[in-house]
């Protein structure tokens, strides 16, 4: 038996450390550990409910956005603010565009290199490899002269050290792409990089900047008026036009058509990495408004078991069905370690229980992580893109369901292939696609409105803190890419009395709760491979098919403290 | 650098200012001149504290050069959490071997703030707290630039109450930073920065806050295009009111643009795009140590009367926010005192020299 520890986890947001117990090659439990804590929770007390959305921004720049979306849902849910239907375009536009380019960052510069070998797309043919691109996708950029000119790119980079591809596992029996589509993989890892910095200047329009854009209670900052020059105009709104189609460019003929080209030398890769059998969804992209799920583009609700049968409702209000727990989180509870606490009630006291730095192992440590460990009737949960997908495949909706089915019959994988590493990773991709189609559906309906000069962006009717209740709690709920968000605030005299966040990745990536069930990230390494012990691309395979988003860390240590790659035990 | 048409002369200066900046006094000097005379790229660690991961994020949306071409040939990004193709123990070796193989050349950009409080235990990296993990690499380093708000003043998890003691790194470590501020900082305000050090090869002039003058030179409100609306008293009173939509001035609105030292509105945001006022919200004053307890942020700041184009965060600075103003400056002091002895020390030896 091997205790296998990987700190840090790298190509993640955030401090991540996995310790991985390998028994004859396969992995038979894990535990994951966040080891970085900033308190926000706390400072966030006694601050202007209508300030929350710029500070919970700053809880993550790679997910930018989407906790200041779920901020200002939370305090308008409290203050019983419409926002105007422009403006819930503008957010929708806001958060299709996030999907687009944080999956394909993701994809590329995160997730790519566990499948890409670099250093054997050197050994390509570029002339094959264009052929092969061509063959699947009809991106004008994938000619011989493009790969040969990657490659030189390349070659020289290799002569002066590799940089950030240095030390990779470059040669580890697991890679199994041909030269020409690694060189392909490669090539457009470059790409992404210039073109995810363009299709962002779309939340610079509205927002001002990014990352990190600007949001407001009640609306959007940003003004609309055609006939103006210091407002969102015709040639704002051109600007955009031109980076929405040079997104969906991008999606449908390079992301989309390499996904699957990678993914179909990996098929094996769909029996591993499923994890938990539970899915959560909040829903998103509203069409009627915030209070309408039922009008979402995304569906709201829970499977269970895999069962896609049946949609259970949720109800994020209800004291019943989300907690938190503290048992193997180093944090107090008024109510002992056995308590959980809807968010509405949440506590925030922060207690290293953990061993004293510098440590080798976190083994032997009943709490082991400063992420708590949400649940929902006391049923651990996996969201993100896999389980987005399924809930509203299981609710009916018959876009997601032709989409699901058509990609299944591309890859010629069965249904259960998406209850794993592969599927999850391939979900991501589907996301991508919908929320880039959805991205041109509201940017067509805002031009609607705008012709006919519906553009109020604000609704201004309980600015004033003099028009609030004493006493006021909400919930703001949002379907990041990284999967379900919700803030949960309560106000009191005009101040912020308490703010909890229940974040994608505490869901994915939490303790064990007290009854001793995993995670996400714990279950799904189970029964993964481990073909090399000091080189387990295997578990960053299936860690980053989650998209992890906290902060991070992989070191081996022995028993006498100098680094190795494993610490073996009885 | 001398292929480059530099004198014998003018490159020994160059490497001087750069190794004095640098702290390395006059034995450093031989080290940065070989350096920059082979061809090999200037090494660079980017370490990630307690951080969000929007100063990675806004460095790759940089327009010029755009980041791939910055990676391939302006400098060895030998470390990142982000984008590093290593992970766990390779992770480290390539910190390690970089620290070994260069040291005293290689350069440090710190993203993320060091928590202090309860010995250091509320950020750790393969085991280690991020405060041991930053005196290892500060060492050696030539430079350290600290990117954005975390690193420069704590930002905020600094921010009241700072549960977690989080702090600045140069009130950590024993030689200059580079402070490049903001929430986060411009993309092409940090690659000019890198251009600044790795291609001109200088240390930018310097603020008493450690900030590039260069970038930070002046108030978002006197470089701001909606400036004459302020002196005309041409006031946003409302979101998205008639005189939002006209783009007067967002001052009542509670912009910080006027104690705010940035170059938003010169370099503007993603490629030249916008800034926040442009589209129509006020300026938090992201780079200003402190903000985070500067506001509320809809209040509109006291009574202004306008300070001329021509002050700089030097004069001004100590009027505006004083109070947290103070501690930085008392550093500020300290480092630039240290640095004149050693730019005299170089004097010295140069006139022995010739």
């Amino acid at each position: 038996m091997t205790r296998v520890i990987v700190d840090p986890i790298t190509r993640i947001e955030g401090h991540l450390r996995v310790e991985a117990i390998v028994e004859n090659g396969v992995i038979t439990d894990a535990f994951s550990s966040g080891t970085m804590v900033r308190g926000l929770e706390n400072i966030l007390a006694g601050r202007d409910p209508r300030d929350a959305w710029a500070f919970v921004g700053r809880v993550c720049g790679v997910c930018t956005t989407v906790h200041s979306l779920a901020s200002v849902r939370s305090v308008e849910d409290a203050l019983r603010v419409a926002v105007p239907p422009t403006a819930e375009l503008i957010r929708n536009i806001m958060l299709t565009t996030q999907y687009v380019q944080d999956h394909v960052i993701h994809f590329y510069h995160l997730h790519a290199l566990d499948w890409v070998d670099i250093v054997n797309a050197l050994k390509a043919d570029p002339k094959k490899a264009a052929e092969l691109a061509q063959s699947f996708s009809r991106w004008d950029k994938n000619t011989s002269a493009y790969f040969a000119g990657v490659q030189d790119k390349i070659k020289a980079f290799a002569a002066s050290g590799l940089g950030i591809f240095a030390n990779g596992y470059w040669g580890h029996p697991a890679y199994k792409l041909p030269p020409e589509v690694n060189l392909i993989a490669v090539a457009h890892y470059l790409d992404a990089l210039e073109w995810q910095k363009e299709v962002v200047k779309i939340h610079a329009v509205f927002g001002g900047k990014n990352p990190h854009p600007n949001y407001l209670v009640g609306g959007v900052p940003c003004s609309i008026d055609v006939n103006e020059l210091g407002a969102i105009n015709s040639d704002r709104l051109n600007l955009v036009a031109r980076l929405i189609g040079e997104a969906d460019e991008f999606i449908n003929q390079v992301y989309i058509p390499d996904l699957l080209a990678v993914a179909s030398f990996y098929k094996d890769w769909a029996k591993w990495g499923g994890g938990l059998t539970n899915y959560l969804s909040y829903g998103e992209f509203p069409t009627k408004g915030y209070n309408h799920p039922e009008s979402f583009k995304y569906a709201r609700g829970v499977v269970l078991n895999r069962d896609l049968s049946h949609v259970h409702p949720v109800d994020a209000r209800d004291p019943q069905e989300i907690r938190e727990y503290i048992g193997s989180s180093w944090y107090d509870y008024k109510g002992g370690d056995a308590a959980g606490l809807h968010p509405w009630a949440g506590e925030t006291k922060i207690n290293y229980s953990g061993p004293k730095p510098p440590f080798e192992t976190l083994e032997g440590h009943a709490k082991y992580s400063f992420v708590k460990t949400p649940r929902w009737k006391e049923n651990p949960m996996e969201v993100g893109p896999l389980a987005r997908l399924l809930v509203s495949y299981a609710s009916g909706h018959t876009d997601v369901q032709e989409l699901v089915k058509d990609t299944l019959g591309k890859l010629n994988v069965p249904v259960n292939a998406l209850f794993s590493t592969l599927g999850r990773t391939a979900a991501r991709g589907l996301d991508a696609a919908l929320a880039m189609i959805w991205l041109k559906e509201f940017f067509g309906q805002l031009m609607e409105r705008v012709k006919i000069n519906e553009v109020s962006t604000f609704n201004g009717e309980r600015w004033e803190p003099k028009t609030w209740p004493a006493n006021a709690e909400g919930v703001g709920l949002v379907e990041a890419p990284r999967g379900s968000l919700a803030h949960y605030i309560k106000i009191h005299d005009g101040a912020i009395e308490n703010y909890q966040l229940v974040v994608p990745t505490t869901w994915n990536g939490s303790p064990r709760d007290a009854k001793g069930q995993r995670s996400s990230f714990e279950q799904a390494l189970i029964g993964t491979p481990v073909a090399k012990i000091d080189e387990p691309v295997e578990i960053l395979r299936t860690i980053h098919s989650f998209d992890p988003c906290l902060a991070c860390a992989v070191h081996l240590y022995d028993p006498q403290g100098r680094h190795l790659h494993q610490v073996s035990f009885e | 650098m001398q292929e480059k048409g530099y004198s014998r002369r003018e490159f020994m200066q160059f490497c001087a200012v750069a190794a004095t900046a640098a702290g390395l006094g006059r034995t450093g000097v031989a080290q940065v001149a070989s350096a920059f005379e082979k061809k090999e790229k200037p090494a660079v660690v980017w370490m990630h504290f307690q951080e969000c991961t929007c100063c990675s994020e806004s460095f790759i949306r940089a327009s010029h050069p755009i980041v791939i071409d910055a990676l391939l040939d302006v400098l060895s990004l030998n470390y990142t959490e982000t984008l590093m193709a290593a992970a766990g123990y390779q992770a480290e070796k390539s910190l390690n071997d970089t620290i070994r193989c260069h040291k005293g050349k290689y350069i440090v950009l710190v993203e993320g703030s060091v928590p202090t409080g309860d010995e250091g235990v509320y950020c750790m990296v393969g085991g280690k707290t991020a405060e041991s993990i930053l005196q290892t690499v500060a060492k050696d380093a030539a430079a350290i630039v600290a990117w954005g708000s975390c690193a420069s003043n704590g930002c905020i998890q600094g921010a009241k109450p700072n549960p977690t003691g989080a702090t600045p790194i140069h009130k950590l470590v024993d030689k200059p930073v580079i402070n490049v501020p903001g929430c986060p900082p411009i993309a092409d305000v940090m690659m000019g920065v890198v251009t600044h050090l790795l291609v001109l090869g200088q240390i930018p002039a310097l603020d008493s806050q450690g900030r590039p003058k260069e970038f930070y030179g002046r108030r978002v409100h006197d470089t701001c295009y909606r400036r004459p609306n302020y002196d005309a008293g041409l006031f946003v009173e409302s979101f998205d009111d008639e005189n939002a939509r006209k783009g007067y001035c967002l001052y009542k609105m509670g912009c910080r643009g006027p104690i705010t030292y940035n170059a938003c509105s010169v370099t503007r945001w993603n490629g030249g795009v916008s800034y926040p006022i442009q589209s129509g919200h006020g300026c938090i004053g992201c780079s200003e140590a402190g903000f985070w307890d500067n506001g509320p942020f809809y209040q509109h700041l006291p009574s202004f009367p306008g300070f001329g184009i021509e002050s700089t965060a030097d004069t001004v600075g100590t009027v505006v926010g004083a109070a947290t103003l103070v501690g930085v400056a008392a550093h500020a002091v300290v480092t630039s005192i240290r640095k004149r002895s050693v730019i005299a020390e170089v004097h010295a030896e140069d006139q022995k020299e010739s």
